[in-house]
């Protein structure tokens, strides 16, 4: 179970693919203006990289050692063409204001990164639990930085939210304040950029504190004398 | 008699950051003045609340990176991005504005990157790029010069539209009394008035462009022309970035204006309007982020002036300075990577 607690901490803090692997960048920060956008992208990529981690992990004997990146390549694009019709006959308008995020979901490195780093050297079961571990640690940090750009920018919390969920999510959304003018720069790349930035000093800082606040190991205890020799 | 023994430079100048920073915003001191004039008490309200900001707001970041604050404070640095940004400014922004703008160049700009020295960009510009893109309504819509307003605000006008959130029914009392206040910079009329097919010269009539060159804003430029021609003479610039700026615009410039004179404005009202010589003396040669030899900063300084025109002309934005500075600033250190100057005793690479 250990292991598990493991795979657990490496794909959602230790090594999380957008704080830490800087993988999948360019949807992290192109599609987090909202956290519907957010939330749509990240559970796709989470369900891509999960069924990507299950299939490698099942043929990694049959494949040959030579070709497998090609092979990785399909299978991912094929799970992400059935995710990307799922999102087209389901959550429409979702798959309209992603566009061409979604099939690019195929060139997240993050998916053939674990597809090569761990589905094709560990078990299915395994494999399974680590994409979905990364998958989730993706998804909280685009969800973090997509709701805080949106609070920034619009004032609101799951605007358009029916768009993912379903007519009975139209009321979800939160209004925290009414902006006459909206902060552009939060809407806008560069806002995604900082905002980036922010969060990756913030989990430093967090590690700093932990690293800090935990025992050194080779602190050696003070040894009080056992004999003291009086000196006049 | 014992004769001390100490390194060289046996002459030194008592000059430091400080000295420049205030000999510098001395020199600036007419151009402000002259803004006053022609635009109000807006403009004094903007720099001393941008100086109010930067301060505190320095001090809290040194106090944080547990730096030394006075010290630190004393090398009016932080005064003099503050001035610049509140020069910058529409005069009747609204306060929160300027704040965001100032907050975002010390604390952002200056201080993550690790403070005066480090800092890739001028603090200052991007404040004001960041506000640009941001807040594209507020940043454009300045004052109309005092003669052309129907209504000038005066002190307490000024300060209660900064500063008192108007609600809307105030507001729309505002517009009403003010009308005619909110303006388009003769840059930006031009450039309204060429994308309505109008021809430059049908818009160099219009009553914002009675002496030439738009009211005010001539005169604008040659105080801060008067007050860069001080600093040169006072050594604390060198020639070479102004003079690429304004030479590579004039170039640009008199090209577009020799091609097809309708459709673009002639050099000299690039030379004398917007931002031009505020920011070619006082804000491309602000040392920390220009390119540093000497053939270096000629380019660097070319550089700005194309970008300034091909931005000015084509881009969506009436003025361009702060954006062909902030570019620029990107490439300083790659200038600097190929333009090195021939160390003494050594032949030149080829």
């Amino acid at each position: 179970m250990n292991e598990y607690k493991q795979i657990a901490l490496q794909g959602l803090w230790k090594n999380n693919p957008g704080l830490v692997q800087l993988l999948g960048l360019c949807p992290l920060l192109a599609v987090t203006a909202t956290l519907t956008n957010a939330l749509g992208l990240g559970l796709a990529t989470m369900l891509v990289l999960i069924g990507s981690n299950i299939l490698v992990s099942l043929v990694k004997s049959l494949v040959p050692k030579e070709i497998r990146i090609p092979i990785f390549v399909m299978i991912i694009a094929a799970l992400v063409t059935c995710v990307q019709l799922l999102v087209n006959a389901y959550a429409y308008g979702l798959y309209l204001s992603l566009g061409i995020f979604l099939p690019l979901i195929v060139t997240n490195c993050v998916i053939i990164g674990r597809a090569e780093a761990f589905a094709s050297r560990n078990s299915v079961v395994k494999s399974a639990f680590d994409g979905f571990m990364m998958g989730l640690g993706f998804l909280l940090v685009l969800s973090v930085l997509g709701a805080s750009r949106e609070i920034l920018s619009q004032g609101t919390l799951f605007a358009g939210a029916d768009l993912l969920l379903g007519d009975w999510a139209a009321n979800l959304t939160i209004h925290f304040w009414q902006l006459d003018t909206s902060f552009l720069l939060a809407m806008l790349p560069p806002g995604a950029f900082i905002g980036m930035g922010f969060l990756i000093a913030f989990k430093n800082i967090i590690d700093k504190k932990l690293a800090d606040r935990a025992p050194t190991p080779d602190t050696v205890e003070v040894v009080t004398r056992a004999r003291v020799t009086k000196v006049s | 008699m014992a004769f001390k023994i100490a390194s060289s430079p046996h002459l030194s100048r008592n000059f430091q950051t400080s000295t420049l920073m205030q000999r510098v915003i001395l020199c600036t001191l007419p151009g402000v003045a002259t803004q006053c004039y022609f635009f109000g008490w807006g403009v004094l309200i903007q720099v001393a609340l941008a100086i109010t900001v930067a301060l505190i707001s320095e001090a809290i970041v040194l106090q944080l990176r547990k730096r030394p604050v006075a010290d630190t404070l004393k090398d009016n640095s932080a005064l003099l991005t503050a001035l610049l940004l509140g020069i910058a400014i529409p005069p009747l922004a609204p306060w929160w504005l300027t704040v965001m703008g100032v907050l975002f160049a010390i604390v952002i700009v200056k201080h993550l990157y690790g403070g005066l020295g480090h800092n890739i960009f001028n603090p200052a510009m991007a404040g004001y790029v960041m506000l640009l893109i941001s807040f594209p309504v507020q940043m454009t819509s300045w004052v109309a010069p005092m003669m052309l307003a129907s209504q000038p605000a005066d002190l307490l006008g000024s300060l209660q539209l900064i500063f008192l959130n108007p609600s809307a029914s105030e507001v729309e009392a505002y517009k009403l009394g003010f009308d005619g206040i909110a303006m388009a910079t003769p840059l930006d009329t031009i450039k309204t008035d060429l994308s309505m097919g109008l021809t430059s010269i049908e818009s160099l009539t219009k009553s914002i462009f009675n002496d030439g060159f738009g009211v005010g804003w001539f005169w604008v430029n040659m105080a801060y022309l008067a007050g860069g021609l001080a600093m040169l003479k006072l050594n604390l610039i060198r020639w070479h970035i102004p003079v690429g700026v304004l030479a590579s615009l004039f170039i640009c410039a008199s090209v577009g204006y020799l091609l097809n004179p309708d459709t673009h404005v002639g050099p000299l009202l690039h030379l004398f309007s917007g931002a031009t010589m505020l920011a070619a003396f006082f804000i491309a040669t602000d040392p920390v982020t220009a390119a540093t030899s000497v053939r270096g900063r000629l380019l660097f300084g070319a550089l700005i002036g194309v970008l300034v025109y091909v931005i000015r002309t084509y881009g969506g934005y009436p003025d361009a300075f702060a954006f062909a500075i902030l570019l620029a600033n990107l490439c300083a250190p790659f200038i600097d990577h190929y333009i090195k100057p021939r160390t003494y005793g050594h032949r030149s690479r080829s």
